[in-house]
């Protein structure tokens, strides 16, 4: 058997599901606490110029990430403060969230078009990065996909696990009680949307500097909407969320590799494909109605006034 | 604290009116301090985006024309946000109306077809109902969300339009440019004052803010809509067919979609060309929350943000600052109206909290 198309194509899955990795495991926390964020779109443009312009200008793919995460959590903070403490209806927020970010990048990426950036710096362990096969997917990637992987491990065993963690799913599963015993709902709603606006701003750095390293109005190309759907298909589980980004990444590899391959059908019907494999995964996923809402936080887009 | 949230008794009327122009002047204002930021005269960039654009009559027309699409897709979608049936993927399906009307048009090309652009018209807003009727139909029977089949859709209709005119429907004598043939005369839209863009469509819009009112306002139909938005279980115990209402209002949002993207071809454009519309779909949602989801507001609305594009260019080409300011513009609008809404069912309260006897409840 010719292995050769194996390693790059395996590559490729892993570079194409790391964004929707970061961006489902943060929006399925804040989906935990309760809270609807429409927003991940925007907030995955807003991550990716911030680390590009910041990469650019600085050449650190580290501060690059930081910006990132720091511009997907201060849109994020708009959302929350708006949902949170003015009680604004969290649909329309999170889509004004995705306007504004996508006009906000355009108007900074405006000075970034055609500038390049020559990626994040790959993992090289000499003796292990060269072992065929496993060397180069297993210890020769960016430090974003280690991370997108421990993320996934830390949000499931904080989740699960940690006292916070309970106090988050509390929140999201029924906030009224959850306020009578003393906690603050608003703070707990807050962090976990602050969470969530870092983890898209990372995945959104994640597609300016390692996916394809430049700048592109509206680059995210409705990532961030299938990052969203990709949290109900995973019935908001951490690792279920990590096997379906994988999954559209394998998909990505069919749109890629299909042409190649000598297929005969035109560009445009193949880059259909993330869109209708989303819808297709959202209809058996949601077809058992009393199954779909029995895994859904029972407080999922209500918002919370103390004095209710 | 200092300052707390208190709920009214009742939302308040005069609120649900003043919200939008607090939002317009506070995004102003935002505006003004951004563009200081930027090193640019506020007063003079606001002149630019919002009177400089309509100081002649070619202005006025482009508003008009520019406004079409915003009222037409605010309108329908404004039904189904009083429903809570969340269509976000207008865009797609002025896409798709607007290839259907647009395909009629290329189809008859060398024929003398008086009915033409009626058929035309009729073709787009089939198209825009056929494409909506897909997240209908999904969460009629699987109980997907619409929000995100919708607009997975919306992606997927932006690309049929780029094979559609990169393939099939491009111009033979085109020099391989990804662009139709130009329409023939019988499809286009009549122009209403000459030497101006402004055509038919506008008067189309108009009709649909009519058609809306009495709809919502006069039909039980809309009564049913209001109801079911704002007490489901009322709606379930009077009997109200929620699944019908769902259908109904998806295929209106739709249908008003991609009417207006047959319009914006047919009239504004006269061809099919790889981007149709500058994101009227996404901006309608905003027109059709600014105008309170009533089909009177939402004309102005439509005119305003209408308004915003036309200001985008003018600040492009006088000032040279990138014309993606009208999405930023747009977005903060959003927000600030979002934010004021607040008003309508709380009030602000200055001074520590005293216990003052409930009345009613």
């Amino acid at each position: 058997m010719n292995a050769d198309w194996l390693v790059p194509a395996l590559l490729t899955i892993i570079t194409a599901a790391t964004p929707l990795v970061f961006a489902a495991v943060g929006e399925a926390v804040v989906e935990k606490a309760g809270v609807l964020n429409l927003g991940v779109e925007g907030m995955m443009i807003i991550g990716a110029i911030a680390a590009f312009a910041t990469a650019v200008s600085t050449g650190s793919g580290v501060l690059a990430v930081v910006a990132g995460a720091s511009a997907g959590l201060l849109l994020s903070l708009i959302f929350g403060v708006l949902t949170v403490y003015l009680q604004s209806n969290q649909v329309a927020t999170g889509l004004a969230l995705t306007i504004f970010g996508l006009g906000l990048s355009a108007l900074i990426g405006h000075s970034y078009v055609g500038k390049t950036f020559p990626g994040l710096a790959k993992l090289s362990i000499p003796g292990l990065t060269s072992i065929p096969v496993i060397g180069p997917i297993l210890f020769g990637q960016d430090g974003l996909v280690y991370l997108s992987v421990a993320s996934v491990a830390l949000v499931a065993w904080f989740l699960n696990r940690t006292r916070a963690g309970l106090l988050v799913l509390a929140v999201g599963e029924n906030h009224d009680a959850a306020h009578s015993i003393g906690y603050s709902v608003t703070l707990i709603r807050m962090a976990a949307i602050a969470f969530g606006g870092a983890m898209a701003g990372i995945g959104g750095a994640y597609l300016s500097l390692a996916y394809t390293p430049l700048w592109v109005e509206n680059m995210t190309a409705g990532r961030g909407w299938i990052a969203l759907a990709l949290v109900v298909f995973a019935s908001w589980k951490p690792w279920r969320a990590f096997f379906g980004a994988y999954l559209f990444g394998g998909i990505t590899i069919i749109q890629l590799y299909a042409q190649g391959m000598g297929v005969e059908v035109s560009a445009q019907f193949l880059s259909m494909l993330p869109y209708l494999a989303t819808i297709a995964v959202l209809v058996i996923i949601s077809r058992d109605k009393a199954k779909a809402r029995l895994n859904a936080p029972a407080c999922l887009g209500k918002n919370f006034h103390a004095s209710g | 604290m200092l300052i707390r949230m208190e709920q009214r008794p009742e939302p308040s009327k005069s609120m649900v009116y003043a919200s939008p122009l607090i939002a317009v002047v506070l995004t102003i204002l935002t505006a003004m301090i951004m563009f200081a930021m930027l090193g640019v005269d506020p007063v003079r960039a606001i002149a630019t985006f919002f009177i400089e654009p309509v100081s002649t009559l070619n202005g006025v027309a482009e508003l008009c024309v520019k406004a079409t699409p915003l009222v037409l897709i605010g309108i329908g979608l404004s039904f189904g946000f009083q429903a809570n049936v969340w269509n976000i993927g207008a865009e797609g399906q002025l896409t798709i109306g607007a290839l259907a009307g647009g395909g009629l048009a290329l189809a008859f090309f060398d024929e003398e077809f008086a009915l033409l652009l009626p058929a035309m018209l009729i073709a787009g807003v089939l198209g825009g109902m056929a494409w909506a009727a897909i997240p209908a139909y999904l969460k009629t029977r699987f109980n997907t969300n619409e929000i995100l089949t919708s607009l997975m859709m919306t992606y997927v209709g932006l690309l049929v339009l780029s094979y559609l005119v990169h393939g099939p429907w491009r111009d033979p004598q085109g020099q391989n440019f990804p662009e139709s043939r130009l329409f023939n005369d019988a499809a286009l839209l009549p122009v209403l004052i000459e030497g101006t863009r402004l055509n038919a469509g506008w008067l189309i819009a108009l009709l649909a803010v009519a058609a809306g009112w009495v709809l919502i306002a006069r039909h039980i139909v809309g009564f049913q809509i209001k109801v079911i938005g704002m007490a489901p279980m009322a709606a379930r115990f009077a009997g109200y067919r929620e699944k019908r209402l769902i259908w109904l209002t998806l295929l209106i949002s739709g249908g008003c979609a991609g009417l207006a993207g047959t319009i914006e071809l047919s009239g504004a454009i006269g061809q099919i060309v790889p981007v149709i519309s500058p994101g009227y779909g996404f901006t309608a949602i905003i027109v059709a929350f600014l105008g309170r989801l009533h089909p009177v507001g939402v004309l102005f609305a439509g005119l305003l943000m209408a308004l915003t594009y036309l200001g985008g260019d003018s600040a492009q080409i006088t000032m040279n600052l990138p014309n993606a300011v009208t999405g930023v513009f747009q977005g903060m609008l959003l927000f600030f109206l979002l934010a004021s809404d607040v008003l309508i069912k709380y009030r602000f309260r200055f001074g520590a909290v005293r216990i003052v006897p409930e009345d009613g409840q």
